[in-house]
């Protein structure tokens, strides 16, 4: 029988494809070419012998599928009534097929290139609307990791814009644990003190105590156990003495309570899962934040804002970036770089979808549930904690654990708050038999066979919500499911995603996300799973978590592997709160400083200074190493104070470079400890492992290497690996079905001699356990098919293709850094700034130019500025990476050409680029006109009068649109032209502009 | 490019124009230049001490952010609202409308460059 290995699907280089590129390239084979330029040293057969790996063979697509259907049979979905932020609900299946099953959405990149993203930059903009709308403040961001870690970046947020000294922040005790868990674990290492207050109490005049002064509060609304209490007097009272008040509040109930911005927040965080995003175990949902107008500035995260072009239409784009990491790394807002685009986009549209109306109907049905439910109990002789609530019960019990033990047997799952509390909470899949089988369970009488119509609310009638929301068309207009269809379909062909071609960007790995991979994620067995939910109801997930890191740590060469945190930057920010907690095991309190060379990304130093670590920058050589001289001097420097060095592997030069082994070496000596960061495993896997040359903790991105799709920008999964001495100190989590995870074969083994479990015992860096687990059958797809074998293959493919570039680009572009035998490693860096010397043209022009010949830019000026950065992956296919390089050299000539005078500086297809359909074609729309605009220098010759209808200028407009034949036949069109970054920064708009703005 | 010959410079790339005990601060064109399009500047408030050498400010553009550090120990007398509301005369005139902070100074700012000098230094 014909067995088809998934490895020829997924990497796109053939064997006649291979010979012509080694020989462009003068190696004999691909081993040989990796073996040239990994260093010798670290080699991974130093280390183990051949066939100790775990990784099983490899299997076909559809034995996966197969496997991946037995482990999802071992899930057990019972209706979730847990709550505590995490609800189930029901995804418009327009919505599923046409945004998270589709790859237009899915294998799209964060929108750094604004012009070719206009689609989800729209769908990020009516997500920051309605968040904005909902809760009544100012300004949202485009999403953010989770509940959880959104209430921890408003306390860091609060520390910032309050005045005050004080290092105490106020936390509701009516709050959900894993928030607490994760603020106690994340105010620590910062010096905050948390003081733990029944605000509730205080607000209705209970209290026995005085607030304290405090640079902010942060309060639960509703609350933890589901009581919905007033507290704009809390408020009011934190900012009179001058602190930041944080409202963690409930999308869903804000469309019938009063939003935080008219009781006085300053700041309001959440979650949008309940808005159609499924329960996956965890994740990944879109978390939220808004704040009050002054404080745009001071929030973390990406920002969509509107803009306007070339042609002065408006368009929208990341705005006031500067704030983030990658412009100020350790004095960044926050570490955090992805969000949760894809799952931001589809909340956006639950609500665009459903309207405000029919989101009003869906949050009154609920409550309408708890009501009922309520009046049953209630009859029953049963005592509600609450009598003001929206969607969750609080019963008092005399054994809680019997209870939910009785309504597990009914295939309901309750949440035992401590010994004699029990939550209900009910949402929009809730039937109203299950509501019956509830109240049996608590021992009132079955609900009446027919609903009874209500009137009555649980919801205090000062409360009660009188501002409109969601008024924007947008919101009006998309309700049958055609018309939903159709702007989701006319979103998707803005933008250029995979599906189009390739995305060579530098440090990102855009690589296929195959669709066997993608399969079972929306799978009930998987989706439908509650955080919470008891252990035994989710063995097959456990067991894929489970196998999934034993297989990291085998590709890796580390003991053990926590999944938890779920992006890249929380990863990090874990590895870097695990070396603080052994040094501190150990007594060594003052070892704070961490070394960073300057060709870090961004991202490293701001995660070193919240992991409470000061930065000290080590220089890099002109061959864009890390200077071992300074090194060593820094080192020595530092010596008693050292905690960490944080090294990137292959550099983010694309270098493999050459001194590694002593490098951490030198660490190790002095008493610190190597963070290798993971963010090019792409070009190591099969070769060389972090743990066997001297890394002791690297966060992974499966994002990257593993396949999960960035999904426009979000989500990710940023698992942290580690040697055993910091296991004790990777992410724990309160709620967590086990502490115990997969340690590596050879590193830890039971009394029988088979792989043991080893304990993480640190605090929380995710909301959920297991941070986004919905996602991790992608990355075990991709292992389980690709097996050892397959995996070094696929590295093999990378190098052999940004090698390829290299050769075949280097005489037009110079190649910046190289290592070993003048090779690179999995990406390569054009440097463009002899190109702009000669010709005044810019990495800008270059990067829109490549989209009028249909292709998404490469890394534009990181790691080093005015360069481009291409990554290619292994998974395209000769004919696209010739493609590729064609454009390039074809745009190296048209700079040529501005540089003979054949073009003028101001008016040529470069500084006119991107070009739209509407500038070719409409008189005077300007092609080449706001060329200038974006450095302010406003200069507006070349645009054609706009009187005689004619194209005006020094090149025709077949050289604008289709500079290259192959274009006549497949065009891509950007649906606006250059962006002006300063008008945006200048202007900030971040909420739907009204339809006439495009009129 | 010559820069104004009646400013004293630093090598952090501030200009003054120093008259008695007051001294006016901006940033260079050069300073301008590399920074590109500005977009958001930070200033002092007025009357509040600065100390030399320290960060009291900053000139955020679309890609990058500059600070503005304090010459001298001193007290400010007035930050430029125009350029906290038109950041862009950063770019247009960082030598004249696009000045940052009026500053009272303690003593002389020390190690200050003549134009001449200024002029070499960016020219490497």
């Amino acid at each position: 029988m014909l067995r088809e290995q998934f490895t020829e699907r997924h990497i796109g280089i053939d064997a006649a494809a291979e010979r012509i590129m080694l020989d462009t390239i003068g190696q004999p084979t691909v081993d040989a070419l990796v073996r040239a330029a990994v260093p010798a040293s670290i080699h991974v057969e130093r280390f183990r012998q051949a066939g100790e790996s775990v990784l099983p063979a490899p299997a076909t697509e559809r034995e996966t599928i197969a496997e991946l259907r037995e482990l999802a049979s071992r899930n057990t979905v019972r209706r979730s009534m847990i709550g505590l932020g995490y609800y189930d609900t029901v995804t418009p299946a327009v919505i599923k097929r046409n945004v998270l099953e589709n790859p237009s959405w899915y294998t799209a990149y964060t929108p750094y290139q604004p012009e070719i993203s206009q689609g989800r930059l729209e769908a990020l903009i009516n997500f920051q609307t309605m968040v904005t709308d909902l809760t009544g403040l100012d300004t949202a961001n485009a999403s953010m990791l989770d509940e959880s870690t959104a209430v921890v970046e408003a306390m860091l947020l609060a520390r910032r814009a309050s005045k005050l000294k004080t290092p105490t922040f106020i936390v509701d005790s009516d709050a959900f644990p894993q928030t607490k868990a994760l603020l106690a674990a994340r105010a620590e290492p910062l010096g905050i003190e948390l003081v733990e207050l029944d605000l509730a109490s205080f607000a209705n005049g209970d209290a026995s105590y005085e607030l304290p002064e405090a640079f902010g509060a942060f309060v639960q609304y509703p609350s933890a156990s589901g009581l919905v209490w007033n507290p704009a007097s809390v408020i009011e009272a934190i900012k009179e003495a001058k602190g930041i008040a944080v409202v963690a509040a409930d999308l869903l109930a804000l469309t019938l309570i009063e939003s935080p911005g008219v009781l006085g927040a300053d700041v309001a965080v959440g979650t949008s899962q309940r808005f159609g995003v499924p329960l996956g175990f965890g994740g990944p949902h879109a978390g939220y934040m808004a704040v009050r107008s002054g404080l745009e500035r001071q929030m973390p995260g990406r920002l969509v804002g509107v803009s306007k072009d070339a042609d002065g239409n408006p368009a929208y784009r990341l705005t006031l970036q500067a704030r983030e990491q990658h412009i100020r790394r350790e004095k960044a807002t926050s570490n955090i770089c992805t969000a949760q685009v894809l799952l931001a986009v589809m909340a956006s549209m639950y609500a665009v979808y459903h309207g405000p109306a029919g989101l009003r109907a869906i949050a009154q049905s609920v409550h309408e549930g708890a009501v009922v439910l309520a009046d049953s109990l209630r009859a029953a002789g049963l005592t509600l904690e609450h009598d003001s609530f929206f969607d969750t019960l609080c019963i008092t019990v005399v054994d809680a654990q019997a209870i939910v033990s009785a309504a597990r047997q009914r295939n309901i799952n309750l949440y035992a708050d401590g010994d004699d509390r029990v939550l209900v909470s009910v949402d929009e899949t809730t039937t109203y038999a299950e509501l019956s089988v509830v109240a049996e369970v608590f021992g009132a009488a079955a609900l009446p066979e027919t609903r009874q119509p209500r009137a009555s609310s649980a919801l205090p009638s000062e409360l009660l919500r009188t501002s409109a929301y969601l008024t924007h068309p947008v919101f009006n207009t998309h309700h049958s499911e055609t018309a939903m269809m159709r702007y989701l379909k006319w979103l998707a062909d803005k933008d250029y995603a995979l599906d189009r071609g390739m995305i060579p960007l530098g440090s990102c790995t855009m690589k296929l996300n195959a669709a066997t991979e993608m399969e079972a994620v929306s799978w009930p067995e998987f989706a439908g799973l509650h955080p919470f939910a008891p252990e035994s109801d989710v063995e097959g997930s456990l067991a894929l978590i489970t196998q999934l890191e034993r297989w990291l740590t085998d590709v890796t060469g580390y003991d053990t592997v926590s999944l938890q945190p779920n992006a890249g930057s929380q990863g990090e920010l874990a590895g870097l709160l695990a070396i603080r907690g052994y040094h501190r095991s150990r007594g060594e309190v003052d070892r704070t400083v961490c070394l960073i060379p300057s060709s870090a990304h961004g991202t490293n130093a701001a995660s070193a200074v919240l992991a409470g670590m000061s930065v000290v920058v080590v220089a890099c050589d002109d061959a864009g190493n890390v200077d071992l001289e300074d090194l060593r001097a820094k080192i020595e420097a530092h010596a008693s104070h050292l905690a960490a060095l944080m090294i990137t592997y292959p550099s983010t030069h694309g270098v493999y470079e050459h001194e590694v082994v002593e490098i951490t070496r030198a660490v190790h000596d002095a008493g610190g400890q190597v963070y290798v960061d993971g963010a090019n495993l792409n070009a190591l896997l099969g070769y060389a492992r972090f743990g066997d040359f001297g890394g002791d903790v690297s966060h992974l991105n499966l994002h990257k290497t593993f396949c999960i799709p960035h999904g426009g920008g979000g989500p990710g999964v940023g698992p942290v690996a580690a040697k055993a001495h910091l296991a004790p100190f990777l992410p724990g989590h309160p709620l967590a079905q086990r502490s115990l995870h997969a340690a590596r074969v050879d590193a830890v083994r039971d009394a029988s001699g088979m792989p043991g479990m080893i304990e993480h015992g640190g605090g929380p860096v995710s909301a959920a356990p297991y941070g986004s687990p919905s996602i991790l059958p992608i990355s075990w797809a991709y292992v389980r098919m690709m097996g050892e074998g397959g995996l070094a293959r696929a590295t093999g493919a990378a190098v052999l293709a940004a090698n390829y570039i290299a050769a075949r680009l280097r005489e037009h572009y110079p190649v910046l850094y190289t290592g070993d035998n003048g090779l690179v490693a999995h990406e390569c860096i054009l440097d463009l700034r002899p190109l702009k010397e000669a010709t005044g043209i810019t990495v800008d022009d270059v990067a829109k130019r490549l989209v009028d010949y249909g292709f998404h830019a490469p890394t534009m000026s990181f790691p080093v500025a005015g360069t481009l950065m291409v990554e290619p992956t292994e998974s395209e296919d000769l004919a696209e990476l010739d493609r590729f390089i064609d454009a390039m050299i074809a745009i190296k000539r048209e700079a040529d050409a501005v540089a003979a005078g054949e073009y003028p500086a101001d008016d040529n297809p470069l500084v006119g680029a991107p070009h739209t359909a509407h500038s070719l074609i409409v008189a005077g729309a300007g092609a080449g006109a706001g060329a200038d605009s974006a450095s302010g220098s406003g200069s507006a010759s070349g645009s054609g009068s706009a009187a005689d209808g004619g194209w005006n200028h020094s090149y025709t407009r077949e050289q604008a649109a289709y500079p290259v034949p192959s274009l006549i036949r497949n065009k891509y069109w950007p649906s606006v032209r250059r962006i002006d970054q300063a008008y945006g920064d200048r202007n900030l708009v971040c909420s739907c502009p009204p339809p006439e703005a495009f009129a | 490019m010559a820069v104004p010959a009646n400013l004293k410079y630093t090598t952090e790339h501030e200009w003054l124009l120093i008259e008695g005990d007051f001294a006016t601060v901006g940033i260079t064109q050069y300073a301008a230049d590399q920074l590109g399009d500005v977009v958001f500047v930070e200033l002092p408030e007025t009357d509040s001490a600065i100390e030399g050498g320290v960060v009291v400010g900053e000139i955020e553009s679309t890609k990058s952010v500059g600070e503005l550090i304090a010459p001298a120990n001193g007290t400010v007398i007035e930050s430029n609202q125009a350029v906290v509301d038109s950041p862009e005369l950063v770019n247009s005139d960082p030598f004249g409308e696009g000045w940052l902070v009026k500053v009272r100074l303690d003593s002389a700012p020390e190690n200050l460059l003549d134009a001449a000098a200024y002029d070499a230094l960016t020219a490497e």
